[in-house]
């Protein structure tokens, strides 16, 4: 097994601070905590090479840093690519998990690096790369590494990589099914038990933080361009784009310009959350084109705009709802549209 | 209040000249429970079909599934106000049969029907796999609306469930379970040093085929109130529900309700449990308000200190879930949360469509979106393309070799919200 090794100037022996602009120097076999690693897989291992960059030149110099270090590293076939620890050194952690992203993304070597959980390196790069937990100095380097070697063969296994707390990882964030040893009714009696006497006791889901949108304000009408957008499934009978009945992968958009009123027959839901009878009887009901054009031939606004979006809101994953929403609305402000009708069901 | 639950072991399951048990096998008369069936003149044509756990069969789609229930000495009969006559339940003997239910299936809307596989790796995430079940499928009269043709599925469902539990009349129990029900005043008197607990069960009611019934009656636009744990065992509330299968109570669910089951069992020793608060979820903000603030009024009027609350689907109902959880925690209620989750495939993503700070302590049912492939089966009942467009499929779920990749959310009861199940999810 060929390692290749991250390491700032400061555990390159290099320098301290003084030293931290110093661009990336590459040294063949294992230089500071490399060599300790080495050591630890008593064999199974070797450090062909050893990076070491000063902290200030690599935050500085970020992409050029990573372009020339990649450059290096894809001159060994290495099977694994390794950084820190970095303890609480912020610079440092930032580097580590930069650099390991960049290693997994461009030359598809698994990467590992460690750090303190709360290195402002953790929350940019856990979730793509396996941050190991450490203490916040290096006085913590002697428990650091032999996890380090011990995760290092997890990494090149077929073996699936187990859960944080016995790995040693700090959580990517992924929610994964799991069987309990009891069902949920009895976690739940169990949970209020601890909960009413004051108890310890662990929520099994901790609530997210929602983003929430600040109003704008109010557009002008009669010289607006409205577009319309439904998470209603309303599209054209027979479903011809194949749009999902729940947890929607796409969003789907129509051209109305000539169409005044969805009739029954045409149009119709695919939505697999609600009872579709009212809306496959008229579909203007979740999707009211027919008021809109209305409003539009009364004036009441300037201009409907000329095409749908359409989606499916039912158990559809938040990240997949974001992206939908962000790639309408790049194309509705580029078009020049000034308000949107959003019907949901 | 006292109810006696006996337990029959069934262990198999065949047709027979008389629909009869005996040793453990249920043997089932199909000319009569199809002659019963097709009274109803709403229905065209029934047919009765088996399944066994570790059988090579596959049933979809799926509507409600009834465990066959009888009363065997006390008041009334199980169902009332659908089978039997409206007649307050819960007292008395009431036998089951364990380890076998009733599975409605056939042709509805097609969206939110579910599956069962009886082996395989889909076999592991509801107990259903693991039952012998009896499959009516029924086949509606043809100029009927969907809604008349939900309702003929629902009492077809709940007539096989019934008429399979007469049987039991005629043999002796395997095993009986007193639960006792005290009233609140005299459970005060009783246990003043215990957790003072309530359990708040949220049902589904919004119309549209996504509804349940309380003795017989939508639940819509109901006050939220008390209803005894023993009434619940008898079949007081019934699903009517077409939702997303995985997170919808089947009838089964509310009969056997774990969280009632768990309370009833701790009640005297770990807790007081001062009855269930039955409460509504509509669409409505005003009505979720409406039923949030009511909650909590019956909750402080029994003077519960600590309550679980049990959401049924998921979107809006989390709005239901989340609402009451703030106002009883605001007012010193401690609680306790039970859902269930939609992260993505991946995981990764926000599993609720709405949340409150407040809500500290809850348990997750698992991850409704994770893909599984599910290889082919010898025998499918009902009709497997069908699984193209329910809840969790997709086109392209159905491969040329009859195995089907879906996403868990098809699965009836996999992530049943009141804790029916072991699985849950854990942060990676």
């Amino acid at each position: 097994m060929k390692i290749i090794y991250y390491i700032n100037q400061f555990f390159g022996n290099i320098g301290g601070e003084e030293a931290a602009n110093q661009p990336p120097v590459i040294k063949e076999g294992a230089v500071g905590p490399a060599g300790g690693l080495e050591n630890m897989l008593e064999g199974k291992g070797e450090v062909v090479a050893t990076i070491i960059c000063g902290d200030s030149y690599f935050a500085e110099n970020q992409s050029e840093a990573k372009d020339k270090i990649l450059k290096e590293i894809s001159k060994y076939k290495a099977d694994i690519f390794v950084a820190g620890p970095a303890f609480n050194a912020g610079r440092y952690g930032i580097a580590c998990g930069s650099i390991c992203q960049a290693v997994q993304e461009k030359l598809k070597i698994p990467a590992l690096t460690a750090m303190y959980p709360e290195n402002p390196g953790v929350d940019p790069y856990r979730k793509e790369v396996y941050i190991l937990k450490t203490g916040d100095s290096a006085a913590s380097m002697r428990k650091a590494l032999p996890k380090m070697a011990e995760f290092i063969p997890r990494l090149l296994s077929d073996e699936e990589i187990g859960f944080p707390e016995e790995e040693g990882y700090i959580p990517q964030g992924r929610r994964v099914n799991i069987f309990s040893d009891k069902s949920g009714a009895v976690r739940a009696v169990d949970m209020l038990m601890k909960k009413m006497k004051g108890e310890e006791f662990d929520t099994e889901l901790p609530m997210p933080v929602f983003t929430h949108v600040e109003p704008v304000p109010g557009i002008i009408l009669d010289e607006a361009t409205i577009a319309v957008i439904t998470t209603g499934g309303i599209v054209p009978w027979g479903n011809p784009d194949s749009l999902k009945a729940s947890n929607a992968d796409r969003f789907l958009i129509y051209n109305i310009e000539d169409i005044d009123d969805l009739k029954e027959g045409e149009y119709q839901t695919v939505h697999g959350g609600y009872d579709p009878v009212y809306a496959n009887e008229d579909p203007d009901r979740i999707l009211p084109l027919d008021v809109l054009k209305e409003l539009e031939s009364e004036k009441v606004f300037n201009k409907l705009y000329n095409e749908y979006f359409v989606t499916v809101g039912n158990t559809t994953a938040v990240s997949n709802a974001r992206k939908f929403g962000e790639d309408i609305a790049e194309r509705l402000l580029n078009d020049g549209v000034d308000g949107v009708i959003l019907t949901s069901t | 209040m006292e109810l006696k639950l006996g337990k029959v072991n069934i262990s198999d399951i065949q047709f027979g000249e008389k629909t009869q048990i005996e040793d453990k096998t249920l043997f089932i008369n199909k000319e009569e429970l199809v002659e019963y069936l097709m009274e109803d003149s709403n229905i065209k044509s029934v047919e009765i079909e088996l399944a066994r756990p570790g059988e090579s069969t596959r049933i979809i789609p799926i509507k409600d599934i009834i465990q066959p229930r009888t009363k065997v000495e006390g008041k009334g009969g199980v169902f009332p106000g659908f089978v039997n006559d409206l007649e307050t339940v819960g007292t008395g003997t009431t036998y089951f049969l364990e380890g076998c239910a009733v599975v409605t299936c056939g042709k509805i809307l097609h969206v939110q029907e579910g599956i069962i596989d009886m082996s395989g790796p889909g076999a592991k995430y509801a107990s259903f796999s693991k039952m012998n079940l009896i499959v009516p499928l029924i086949e509606p009269k043809d100029d009927i609306d969907e809604h008349t043709h939900e309702k003929a599925i629902r009492l077809a469902g709940l007539k096989t469930a019934a008429y399979l539990g007469e049987a039991a009349k005629e043999v002796n129990s395997d095993q009986d379970e007193i639960f006792t029900y005290d009233p609140v005043d005299e459970a005060k008197k009783l246990y003043p040093d215990l957790p003072q607990v309530v359990y708040v069960n949220m049902i589904q009611c919004q119309g549209l085929m996504h509804d349940n019934y309380v003795y017989g009656l939508n639940m819509k636009g109901m006050l939220p109130g008390l209803i005894t744990p023993t009434e619940i065992f008898d079949g007081a509330i019934v699903s009517g529900n077409c939702a997303a299968p995985c997170h919808k109570h089947t009838t089964f669910h509310h009969q056997n309700n774990p969280i009632v089951v768990d309370l009833m069992r701790r009640h005297g020793k770990e807790l007081n449990f001062l009855g269930v608060i039955l409460t509504k979820e509509s669409t409505m903000l005003a009505e979720k308000k409406h039923a949030a603030e009511y909650t909590l009024n019956v909750a402080k009027m029994v003077g519960a200190q600590g309550a679980i609350i049990s959401e049924e689907g998921g979107g809006n109902p989390e709005t239901d879930l989340m609402l009451t959880c703030e106002m009883l925690e605001e007012n010193g209620i401690d609680t306790v949360l039970v859902t269930d989750e939609y992260a993505g495939r991946d995981g990764r993503s926000q599993g609720l469509a709405d949340v409150t700070q407040k809500a500290d302590a809850v348990v997750t049912n698992g991850n409704g979106n994770e893909l599984v492939k599910l290889p082919p089966m010898d025998k499918v009942i009902g009709d497997i393309s069908a699984v193209e467009t329910i809840v969790g499929g997709f086109k392209g779920s159905l491969h040329d070799d009859g195995s089907i990749s879906v996403e868990l959310a098809s699965l009836i009861g996999c992530l049943n919200e009141m804790g029916f199940e072991n699985l849950t999810t854990k942060l990676k």
